[in-house]
């Protein structure tokens, strides 16, 4: 496996499910903005 | 199988790329960040026990002191064996804590949960936490903070990705839950059956960091990067001080109290977010305008604050300076604070703006650590000052919500206090963030007398300049 592609599957792994626990956060909290 | 784990059979070959660390090191951290993520579960096993919720607390509770205590004693031995070693000891202690506590739950045997949660996995928690550290600082020493803060956030980060893959989880395992009735309970084998699935994928996504990781060959440094530049910094030196002379310095001991500070400050709004923004709002017939739900918002927001600052800020320290961040972290907590217990009730928008502020800077300051114990002590034995460092983290858990608590008790009942009652609570944190300002100032360069006999000066590997 090239770098590259090492990098993109490293970042992957990790970067997916963090930004699906940020939008759900963000989901959850903008029940502060629309009350 | 063990000499695959050795530090020896770790050193990076050529054109390997730095930026491989900060995924093999958020591997690890957004595993261990889950023990934030407990409050999906904790009625279910109250529930499920027939006990009180303060039997099911000390499960968390243990966990954090064993990661103080494994993160002290191991840390020694991490610095000695090497980041893959002990990522993947902190991989088998977390998933095998995971499959104990089912084990406990599936038997209605509470001790096994606090044996395998607690003790296990929080000793998996410790060494987790410490593991990358040294390592990150090695392959990043022009950006530290920007390291260190990229895999600390991740511990603030884990907790976001566990809790709504629990409700998730929970939901499936149990077609009777539902996970938008806030009074439906999840039963205690949907728990377990939670445990068991949470520990495989643990396992599996912390395996990819144990053999990703490795560490820089002797002498390497990125292209471009003289350490001279370090020299002409005030507090940064080029020595380096060994852990068991690191605590016999005033310095340690005045960055282990900027960090109790920072923390029981952080954690006293942290673990009372919820009610507090409810009682902040509350008029004199008792009943609040901030609903559950906008309050379960409000803690989501903080999250987010925290994982921000870990980030933000520690990438920032890298151009600003150790000293001068913290400053603005316990200096801008004093004003953030005394604001909060002055005026914080005038409005909402406020009130959320400036616990927003407070909780990253709280996460600034976990994350912001590891690069000033670098500047002070050097790189030699980072990983294990690191791990010292953080039983300031288990005395700022207990001191912080009892200091809360107590002030609290002393003003009524939960449900019927007011933004008042939480002044005493929240001036007495200012005090404690003016002790740490003071402690931050009072740091200076440690004593060469402490430093380790000079080694051959570091020359660049040929082969090994990425950046």
């Amino acid at each position: 496996m090239s770098t590259r592609a090492k990098l993109v599957f490293g970042w992957s792994l990790v970067g997916i499910p963090l930004a699906y626990g940020v939008y759900e956060t963000l989901v959850k909290a903008s029940s502060l903005f629309t009350g | 199988m063990a000499s695959l784990l050795d530090r020896e059979r770790t050193v990076a070959g050529p054109g390997f790329s730095r930026w491989l660390i900060p995924p093999a090191a958020l591997a690890v951290h957004l595993s261990i960040g889950q023990v934030y993520a407990t409050s999906v579960y904790k009625t279910a096993l109250v529930k499920h026990f027939d006990t009180s919720l303060t039997a099911i607390g000390v499960i968390f509770s243990i966990a954090i002191v064993m990661l103080g205590l494994s993160a002290a004693v191991g840390g020694t031995w991490v610095d000695r064996n090497g980041p893959r070693k002990a990522m993947f000891v902190s991989a088998c202690c977390w998933s095998a804590g995971f499959l104990v506590a089912a084990l406990g739950i599936k038997t209605t045997q509470l001790w096994l949960v606090y044996l395998g949660y607690g003790v296990i996995g929080g000793i998996g928690l410790g060494i987790g936490y410490i593991s990358p550290v040294s390592t990150l600082i090695k392959w990043f020493p022009d950006r530290p903070g920007l390291a260190t803060g990229m895999a600390i956030m991740g511990f603030g980060g884990g907790a976001l990705i566990a809790s709504p893959l629990s409700t998730q989880l929970l939901s499936w395992y149990d077609s009777g839950y539902n996970p938008s009735d806030p009074k439906s309970v999840a039963s205690g084998s949907a728990v377990a059956m939670l445990f068991v699935t949470l520990a495989v994928i643990y396992f599996v996504v912390m395996m990819y960091g144990a053999f990703t990781v490795r560490v820089p060959p002797e002498g390497w440094r990125p292209e471009g990067f003289d350490p001279a530049t370090l020299k002409a910094k005030p507090l940064v030196t080029t020595a380096n001080v060994s852990a068991a002379n690191a605590i016999r310095t005033p310095s340690f001991w005045l960055l282990w109290t900027v960090l109790a500070c920072n923390v029981t400050a952080g954690i006293g709004i942290l673990e009372q977010a919820s009610p507090m923004i409810q009682d902040f709002f509350r008029d004199d017939g008792g009943s609040s305008s901030v609903t559950v739900a906008v309050a379960g918002g409000f803690v989501g927001l903080l999250s987010m604050a925290n994982m921000a600052g870990r980030f933000g800020w520690s990438a920032t320290s890298d151009v600003v300076g150790r000293k001068p961040i913290y400053m603005l972290y316990l200096g801008g907590g004093i004003v953030c604070y005394t604001l909060l217990a002055l005026a914080g009730s005038t409005s909402t928008a406020i009130f959320v703006l400036l616990a927003a502020v407070i909780l990253s800077f709280y996460g600034g300051g976990f994350a912001t650590v590891p690069a000033y114990l670098r500047d002070l002590f050097g790189t030699f034995q980072v990983g294990a000052i690191h791990g010292r460092l953080l039983t300031a983290w288990s005395v700022a858990g207990v001191a912080g919500p009892l200091i809360v608590n107590r002030f609290l008790d002393a003003q009524g009942k939960p449900g019927t206090l007011t933004a008042e009652a939480y002044r005493p609570a929240l001036l007495t944190m200012v005090g404690l963030l003016a002790v740490g300002f003071v402690a931050n100032l009072l740091i200076r360069p440690v004593s060469s007398e402490h430093h380790e006999p000079a080694a051959d000066q570091a020359q660049p590997a040929e082969a090994e300049r990425t950046s």
